[in-house]
This record gives C-alpha cells, structure tokens and sequence, in this order.
C-alpha cells in the first residue's frame, strides 16, 4: 500500500485497522541469487537497488537480530559530506544527493533534516585547515561556507561564543545541505521499499558459516538453515571481521565501541549539528527535543555494546563548555554501538579475493550517513562483479598498493581515525 | 572503567593508561625483503577477536612504562598482564 494523504484519511475513517505489515515476513527459500548478510540500513539499501535498478529481485537479506536494533539504530543520525580526498568527497556527495530526495523515492518520511552541520574551529592552525577542506569541497562541488564568530553567535544563541572558554570559538566550517534523518526510519523505509520489489527479509537469522566449492561460496549456513547463495555480500559493520573470517579472510579492521548519549527533552534550543573542534563532541537536537550527543571511541577495542565512563565524562565537558546553559540538564539515555575502525579511516566496498563474496564494511563511525550511496555503489559492485565508479578506489588492495585514503592524515591506527 | 594492574606500580584506573595496539606485532628484521603484501600484513592486518586479545598498554600518567595485558574483548574482563619480552601466558580454558 502506497503512503499518502488519501491512504492517511481512508485509514482514519477505517480507524486506522487497515495497514499492511510494512514488509513480508517469509520463510526463507532454499536458493537465492543473491544473499546479504546483514539487515542494517546498508544492506537492506543494497538489497533495494539491487532490485530498483539492476532488476535483480531474487534476493534475501539475512538479519540475525531485527531490523533497526543494530547499528543502524545506535547512531546520531548525522547526515554530511564535507569529506577532503576526492574518493571520499565524491562517495559522500552522491549519499547527501539521495538523502535529499530518499523520502519521496522510498514513499517513507525519512524525516530528513538539511539543518546545516557546523565544525567549530578554535585555534589558528585548524582555520586553516578547515579553509583548505573548504575550498577543496568547493572544487569538488560540494556546498561549504566559513562562518566567523559573529555569524555563529547569531545562529546558534546559546552557544558561548565569548572569550570565556578555554578554547575560544574562532570561526567554523558549515556545510548546509547536511543535517539529520530518522535513523529507525531509514532502515524501515528500505526494508518496506525492497520487500515491495520481492527482495525477502529474513530475522533472527543469524549466519554461522560458509560453505565452498573452489573460489566460490555457493551457500550460507544459518541459525535457520542452509541457504543457497549465487552470490553472497556482507554489510555487517563492527562485526566483519568475524564473518570474513568464515571464509578465511583477513582484514584491516579492528572493532572499537562508540558511545552516544540522549538528554531529556528540551524545548527548541538548537536547530544545526554542531561539532566542537578543540576536543570531540558533537549534538544536534532530535524532534522529540532531547539533545542527541557523542565524542570519542574508548580506544581499545571493543565488541560490548556499552561504553566506559571516563570518555562520556570528556565529552560532556567539551559540551558544557560550548553550551554552559546545559549544565544541570539530565541524561536520558546512554549506550554504545561497535564500529569497524579501518587502518586508514576509509570504508571497504568491494570486491574479495573470493569469486562471489563481496565485502561492505569498516565505516568506522560514520557508516549512516552513507547509507544510500553504500547500497548503490554496493548493489552496483555485486550486479556487474565489478566496481562502481564511486568505489572503485575503496577496495582491499589499496592497503597494499599504497593507496590508502587517509582524509584525516592519522596513519595507520585504527583508534585516531 | 576499567582497572588495570600496572606490573611495576599496581592497579590503578584506565584514565592514567593509553592503548598501544595488539602484542606481538614484531617490527620486520629486513622491511625492504618484504613484498608490500607482506608489509599490508605487518602494517595493516589485525586479528579483531571477539573474546581474548592480547594487547599493549602503557602507563602514560605514572611510570611511562609499557606492558601487555590479555583481556577480553566483550565483557574487557582483564585476565593476565605480563611485561614486554615476558612470554605470554597459556590461554585459560
């Protein structure tokens, strides 16, 4: 049933008994041309354009929990693309491009929200830093613009802008067309839009194995069963080394938890993302009204969906400071999600040394607002067995080709990207 | 938060310790013999256990001295520390 206001007025005067499960429920069958691995916002996107543009339909996506109770559920929901390397750039240009129009194209308000996502500069040297990530996205086509501190004061009021804090508030790099979405929202929308186009959604199907003939995995062993695979991808974030190392893969990935947090609900105080940029901490507010925060991994690694207390005491220093106003505010909420934290900070989607087995993973902590573009670059890889010209350079090899792409400069630890 | 017995000072909280990466990754002895798969595995490559990873610390806010420390990667229950050149001890069932 398509979403409408008529479809909304007829359900009210049928008190509203009339709508359908959003998506199927079926059994799952014996063989499928294509099985992902993973019904997170990634994979059920990849299952959809799969479906959507390369009209392959036969396909199911294997969940071992429910849909939205993963990853996809456990962001801040932050929404940019003002990345500096052209690979990235490009990548995440074309994922803020679909957000714009993911509503309308999966007939499910993704509640998507061009608030504008604001990094804060406050020393000399990361102005000039955040100019040439300015200027690079602006010879990218990307929208970026410098505010001063005077603009920002004006746009966000109860931010201290003054020269009160012991990092000043310098300037920052604001990039318009991000913002924010409704994340259980994304993964329900895809769910709904590809189960529409015949694609079978499969939970509490957990995988525990691959079987192979030669190069070539040719089914997958579950919790439910053996299901056959004409081609088999994983989007398994936090969790793909385990399932690459079903198949004897190894990979550049170490799995870290990141924490977020949730304030109660405030009246409208804050209508952007903001970032700080002296230490790490950023907030938005959600439309219920609580404040919606994170900061920093815990370092070490980690598969516990639940942080340590020393890094959430840090981060909300770093937002009293920015926002002394929210010092006897109260937290609502707080849990963690594990992050695959490649060595060079750069996702992984592509092909592997495995005929048919495609890899979609290490997104560190920003696989969200990827979502679109990670399906359709994902779909793409695994219609044609061959890359997408968008991700054609986030394959394994660049780790020994020396082509890594390393926007932030950090080298090779998983834990300073 | 964790507490993590320093082998040369004794336990004390997470926030005076910095992480140092997996154990055991020994710097190649000729690194220009290696062919860049090789050198992806060293540089590159990490085993990512979900259970028991060995790893190094060091007690940036006290000694400054590194060590090792076995500990478990779901529950960070901390289950043997032993200094570097020290061999690791045999895996509990």
């Amino acid at each position: 049933m398509r979403y409408s206001i008529f479809s909304l007025v007829r359900q009210a005067f049928a008190g509203h008994r009339g709508w359908d499960e959003a998506w199927r429920t079926p059994e799952p069958k014996k063989q499928y041309d294509v099985v992902i691995v993973g019904g997170g916002g990634h994979g059920l996107a990849t299952a959809y354009y799969l479906a959507k543009n390369h009209g392959v339909s036969n396909v199911a996506v294997l969940e071992k929990g429910y849909i939205g109770g993963g990853n996809t559920g456990r962001n801040t929901t932050i929404v940019r693309s003002n990345y500096m390397l052209d690979d990235n750039a490009h990548f995440y240009e074309w994922s803020l491009k679909l957000w714009h129009q993911l509503s309308t194209d999966l007939n499910y308000n993704t509640m998507f929200s061009p608030r504008g996502v604001l990094n804060l500069a406050h020393t000399e040297g990361q102005r000039d830093q955040y100019f040439r990530r300015g200027n690079r996205m602006l010879l990218n086509g990307i929208d970026a613009e410098w505010m001063t501190r005077e603009d920002i004061a004006r746009f966000i009021p109860h931010l201290d802008c003054s020269d009160n804090p012991r990092f000043p508030i310098l300037g920052g790099l604001m990039q318009r067309r991000g913002g924010t979405a409704r994340h259980d929202a994304v993964a329900w929308g895809y769910a709904r839009a590809a189960s529409a186009l015949g694609v079978d959604i499969i939970q509490n199907c957990e995988v525990q194995g691959f079987a192979r003939e030669g190069n070539r995995v040719v089914a997958v062993e579950t919790s439910r069963g053996r299901i056959g695979a004409g081609k088999v991808g994983i989007a398994v974030a936090g969790n793909s080394g385990r399932v690459a190392g079903m198949v004897g893969l190894k990979l550049p990935i170490e799995t870290h938890v990141l924490q977020a947090f949730v304030s109660e609900p405030l009246k409208p105080m804050l209508d952007t993302v903001v970032t700080y940029g002296a230490g790490h901490f950023y907030m938005s507010q959600s439309d219920k009204g609580e404040l919606v925060m994170g900061g920093d991994l815990d370092f070490y690694p980690s598969y516990a969906q639940k942080g340590n207390i020393p890094i959430l005491e840090e981060a909300v220093a770093a937002g009293l400071q920015m926002f002394p106003i929210l010092s006897r505010v109260r937290m609502m909420r707080h849990w963690g999600g594990v992050m695959d934290m490649t060595l060079d900070g750069s996702p992984i989607i592509a092909k592997t040394p495995i005929d048919n087995f495609y890899l979609n993973g290490g997104w560190c902590y920003g696989g969200f607002k990827a979502t679109p573009a990670s399906g359709w670059v994902f779909a793409h890889t695994i219609a044609h067995d061959a890359p997408h010209e968008l991700n054609r350079a986030h394959t394994l090899e660049r780790f020994e080709t020396g082509h890594v792409i390393d926007d932030k400069g950090a080298g090779p630890v998983a834990q300073w990207h | 938060m964790l507490r993590i017995g320093c082998p040369w000072c004794g336990e004390r909280e997470e926030i005076e310790f910095s992480y140092g990466g997996q154990a055991h990754l020994a710097y190649p002895q000729d690194p220009h013999a290696l062919t860049d798969e090789q050198w992806a595995q060293y540089l590159f490559m990490r085993d990512n256990p979900k259970g028991l990873l060995r790893e190094r610390w060091v007690h940036s806010h006290g000694c400054r001295r590194w060590f090792n420390v076995e500990r478990h990667t779901v529950t960070h229950e901390i289950t043997a520390i032993y200094k570097p050149g020290e061999p690791p001890p045999a895996r509990r069932a």
